[in-house]
């Protein structure tokens, strides 16, 4: 502090005034885009764990026979409806390592159901590594052996049997195959449409920009359940699982891309009003590499995240079609087909374990959902 | 005398960062104005705000006191409960915001959120306080209170609507009013009505006013003490006749020097010469139509621009100065073929001294590619104007790539070049545009417009977004550059202060018409129209002698029926451009 005589303070630290131009200002913005966006979504803990959860779910897929100790459609005449088996450590205070009690079904005469009673004399350890039914790796290697199966002469429904016997663990993963990757081809499908025709509509306006958006009102303005059940019920009954499979996705993408596309031309209309476009246009850059290289690139990441908050939709929509028995059918396993066999609340109130599926649809929905919301959050990383 | 508002060895820093404040401490005595002055970034807004705790959610003050002390007792601002903070703010203290246009609320009628203040306040009634804001109303300089009281924000001009604001922040008589850049966005000869205008209430109710900018003209003009702050630290505070006549420190000093000033002139200028025409406008004029907000009305016209004649000699430069909506922008977007003049206007534009020239008005498409290749634009926005997802080298070769010119490594050299050329560094090339500042960013669009060896650069308001003392730099960097490549600039401002160093002829544009038209030496020492005249006359200077003369401003600055009736125009009756000396155009009856 240095008081003047002349009553005014002068700050007295060195000063230069040619700081150098050629300084970084902000060096700690001084990276790609794509490591901002990192930086700031590594502090976003739920959309973190989400996004890593969501990684390990994909990279589990193909490698679901080998986790599953059946085959999606193995059946167990003996144990149809069989409760949830518990696995256990400790057998009368010693340990052996996981194993489960053979169950015995018995008919009630009764109530005229089919009781299980675990026989706690017999512990028997679970096999690890061990062969069972046979099954392809990623849908190429021809393999037999499993992470871990039944003991011998037991049986091993770590969530219940359903009406047939067969194991609703091994199925739900078999089912994440096909209910997580239809969001996926959904998307894809959405996503060529939506970019093609929103940024038609946002870069060129005028009448395509009319038209354009008049036919994405009338598409949303269609009931979409009725929509989806009179497109899935033109799909022949004959065709095979998989080109049915395929034909719901694209049914999905194709109702889905009015929505992305608006949010596209939203977008566009605002960054063609960016100046780094404007210079761009002045240059004499043509359309389609304005496109390209300036409106795209700013708002990819945009689209990722609204992206990951659509795909929800897309496996709640298959969900509800094979829910109905429109959309997949068995033989294929998806978690709609599985909660196809709890319709009735009866059925839910007998063996509440055939609805474990919705369990994996709310656990996957909501890890998009976080994942969506810490995307948006750390899309602008200048923001203090 | 104790003083009321003391602030003292306040630091204030953002999440876990370094302060961005650091040890400031000023005192507002009751009755005078402190001026906070400093760019971007000094930390100016932050320290105010810190005073009413209106700081962003991540921003923590780290240390230091803030007491008030006023005709309610003392009180110490770091202390008081949120609950009795809300009792001060707007009563005791009260604020007015940079930005006229988003500091009202869109949906609510003007006096209503004005007597807001005085419900929540004094607890008024509505008949109470609409009387009471009426009288506020009148005071501040509402033609007619009645109608602006029920009036939206969206049907009021800029300069209203900071006076609505200024009505709000006065109406619970504070003693204390705390304005974070009142006029900034204001267009010249409004910011000279709006700052009178604070002067006086301040005269009226004897209230203390802090005043934040980066104007030191503003600040000779308005303030009694001035506190300097860099980076968040004070450099110099004191006296402002002190401080203005003669600054102690480097910073100060370094920031008068770049205060855009209108040099005293004696005699008239040189005309734009005759020959060697680069660019030629005869008769430009633009009309929008729009659509009546009846259906049944016929469509209205918007003349952005009328009857344009203006012409630019190779290696000089043509300024177009006027407020926002004069048309200037309109023309230079003419003048670069991005938009069609209306039938029978003519733009020339000739590459070379002998080449026939190339119709803008009228470009074939290889036309368009060449001329594409010799005229360039420079952005007002600096943050704009660079795309965030490319790298400078990208950003710097797209011009050569879209001419398909050399191949990558000389594209590379070229952008190295060019670097240098504006004085930056050729490692930068790696970089993202977020890392640097806005001066910086600047001369990146620079050198990109200089990329394809133009010979005409129109540049919209490259100043406008900067602080002065980059603004200096940036017009000291385009002289060089025209006097080393004899390029020609088309100027655009609304600032005759940054064009009165830079121009060769300057065209005033009010409405969409030129109203005077003259090399700048002779627009300063011999000004005609009395749009000119208040332009001029509204310019903040930093000396403290030279008051602004708010007649003189008020004269010229209302509507064009309210000009002396040798200059007047309406809609239909518009008087012709006279040469009243050799190149000096003025709009008027003769």
């Amino acid at each position: 502090m240095s008081k003047r005589p002349d009553g005014r303070y002068v700050d007295e630290a060195p000063f230069d005034p040619q700081a150098s131009i050629q300084q970084l200002e902000r060096a700690d913005l001084d990276a790609p885009n794509w490591v901002l966006v990192w930086r700031k979504f590594r502090t976003h803990k739920l959309g973190l764990i989400s996004g890593i959860f969501l990684l390990l779910c994909y990279v589990m897929l193909p490698f679901a026979g080998f986790i599953a100790p059946y085959g999606p459609n193995d059946r167990n005449g003996e144990h149809l409806y069989a409760p949830p088996q518990s696995v256990n450590w400790f057998h009368e205070g010693e340990f052996i390592g996981p194993y489960v009690y053979p169950i015995v079904a018995e008919a009630d005469l009764e109530t005229f159901q089919w009781k299980f009673a675990p026989d706690t004399d017999d512990p028997r350890p679970i096999r690890f590594f061990c062969e069972g039914s046979e099954y392809k790796l990623a849908g190429l290697i021809r393999s037999d052996t499993h992470l871990f199966c039944a003991p011998e002469g037991a049986t091993l429904f770590l969530w219940g049997s359903d009406r047939l016997g067969r194991d609703v663990f091994s199925r739900i993963l078999y089912g994440a195959q096909l209910s997580l990757t239809v969001g996926l081809i959904g998307i894809s499908v959405s996503f060529f449409l939506g970019i093609l025709f929103g940024s038609i509509a946002g870069y060129f306006g005028g009448r395509i920009d009319w038209v354009i958006n008049r036919v994405i009102e009338i598409l949303r303005s269609l009931p979409e359940l009725p929509l989806w059940l009179a497109l899935s019920a033109a799909v022949p009954s004959n065709w095979s699982p998989v080109a049915v499979f395929f034909i719901i996705s694209i049914i999905l993408g194709i109702l889905d891309w009015p929505g992305l596309a608006r949010s596209v031309r939203a977008k566009f209309l605002s960054l063609r009003e960016e100046e780094y476009v404007r210079a761009a246009e002045m240059m004499g850059a043509s359309s389609g590499r304005v496109i390209r290289k300036h409106l795209l690139p700013n708002f990819m990441s945009h689209l990722i995240a609204s992206a990951s908050l659509s795909i929800p939709a897309m496996i709640l929509g298959e969900t509800a079609l094979s829910f109905l028995g429109l959309g997949l059918r068995a033989p294929a396993v998806s978690w709609g087909v599985m909660l196809n066999d709890a319709q009735n609340l009866a059925s839910i109130e007998i063996y509440p374990w055939t609805a474990i599926p919705m369990l994996p649809i709310i656990v996957i929905v909501l890890a998009f959902n976080f994942l969506g919301d810490g995307l948006r959050d750390s899309l602008d990383p200048y923001q203090q | 005398m104790s003083a009321l508002l003391s602030v003292r060895d306040l630091s204030i820093g953002f999440g876990s960062g370094p302060s961005v404040v650091r040890d400031v401490s000023f005192d507002v005595e009751p009755g005078q104005t402190l001026a906070l002055v400093g760019e971007s970034g000094s930390g100016k807004t932050i320290s105010c705000r810190a005073a009413l705790r209106i700081l962003p959610r991540t921003a923590q003050i780290r240390s230091g006191t803030i007491t008030l002390n006023d005709s309610h007792g003392a009180a110490d601002l770091m202390k008081l409960s949120e609950r009795q903070m809300r009792s001060i703010r707007g009563n005791r203290v009260s604020m007015i915001f940079q930005e006229p246009m988003r500091s009202l609320s869109p949906l609510h009628k003007i006096g209503n959120q004005v007597s807001e203040v005085l419900w929540l306040h004094r607890g008024a009634s509505d008949s109470e306080a609409r009387k009471e804001v009426l009288t506020q109303f009148e005071r501040v300089g509402f033609p007619d209170p009645a109608r602006a009281y029920d009036s939206y924000p969206f049907e009021l001009s800029g300069g209203m609507r900071q006076r609505a604001m200024i009505a709000m922040a006065m109406v619970a008589k504070p003693e204390l009013l705390i304005a974070d850049e009142p006029t900034t966005a204001l267009d010249v000869t409004t910011q000279a009505q709006v700052l009178g205008l604070i002067k006086e209430l301040q005269r009226e109710t004897g209230m203390a006013l802090i005043l934040v900018t980066h104007d030191l003209g503003v600040v000779a003009n308005m303030a009694e003490h001035v506190v300097v702050m860099h980076k968040g630290r004070v450099m110099e505070a004191g006296p402002a006749a002190l401080i203005l006549n003669e600054p102690a420190h480097p910073y100060t000093q370094q920031l008068f020097d770049a205060a855009p000033e209108i040099p005293d002139q004696d005699s008239v200028g040189i005309p734009m010469p005759d020959e060697d025409l680069i660019l030629q406008m005869t008769d430009v004029s633009k009309t929008y139509t729009m659509r009546s907000s009846k259906g049944w009305k016929a469509e209205k016209l918007i003349h952005a621009c009328r009857g344009v004649d203006m012409k630019l000699a190779r290696g000089k430069t043509l300024a177009i100065v006027g407020e926002s909506g004069s048309g200037k922008t309109t023309a230079a977007r003419i003048a670069l073929g991005a938009e069609l003049p209306d039938p029978g206007g003519k733009v020339l534009f000739r590459t070379t001294k002998d080449s026939e020239p190339i119709t803008v008005h009228h470009m074939t498409r290889a036309e368009r590619t060449a001329f594409q290749r010799k005229a360039q634009m420079v952005f007002q926005d600096p943050y704009s104007s660079l795309s965030p997802r490319m790298r400078i080298q990208d950003a710097m070769t797209e011009p050569l790539e879209i001419h398909r010119l050399g191949n990558v490594s000389e594209q590379r050299d070229k952008a190295a070049e060019m670097l240098q050329r504006v004085g930056l560094n050729e490692d930068m090339l790696k970089r993202y545009p977020h890392a640097f500042s806005g001066g910086q960013r600047q001369r990146l669009s620079i050198a990109r417009a200089m990329m394809l060896d133009p010979a005409l650069i129109v540049c919209d308001e490259p100043t406008s977004a900067l602080d002065v003392s980059v603004q200096e730099q940036i017009l000291t960097l385009l002289e060089n550059l025209q006097d080393s490549l004899n390029l020609s600039y088309l100027f655009i401002s609304h600032d005759l202060a940054v064009v009165a160093r830079i121009a060769d002829e300057v065209a005033v544009m009010r409405r969409g018409l030129v109203v005077e038209q003259a090399p700048p030496e002779t627009l300063f020492y011999n000004p005609r129209h009395p749009y000119t005249k208040a332009l001029i006359a509204a310019q903040p200077e930093p000396d403290i002698n030279r008051p602004i003369d708010l007649k003189l401003v008020a004269l010229g600055a209302g509507s064009p029926d309210s000009w002396d009736d040798a200059f007047r125009f309406s809609d239909s009756v518009i008087p012709s451009l006279v040469e009243l000396e050799p190149g000096h155009k003025v709009r008027c009856h003769v």
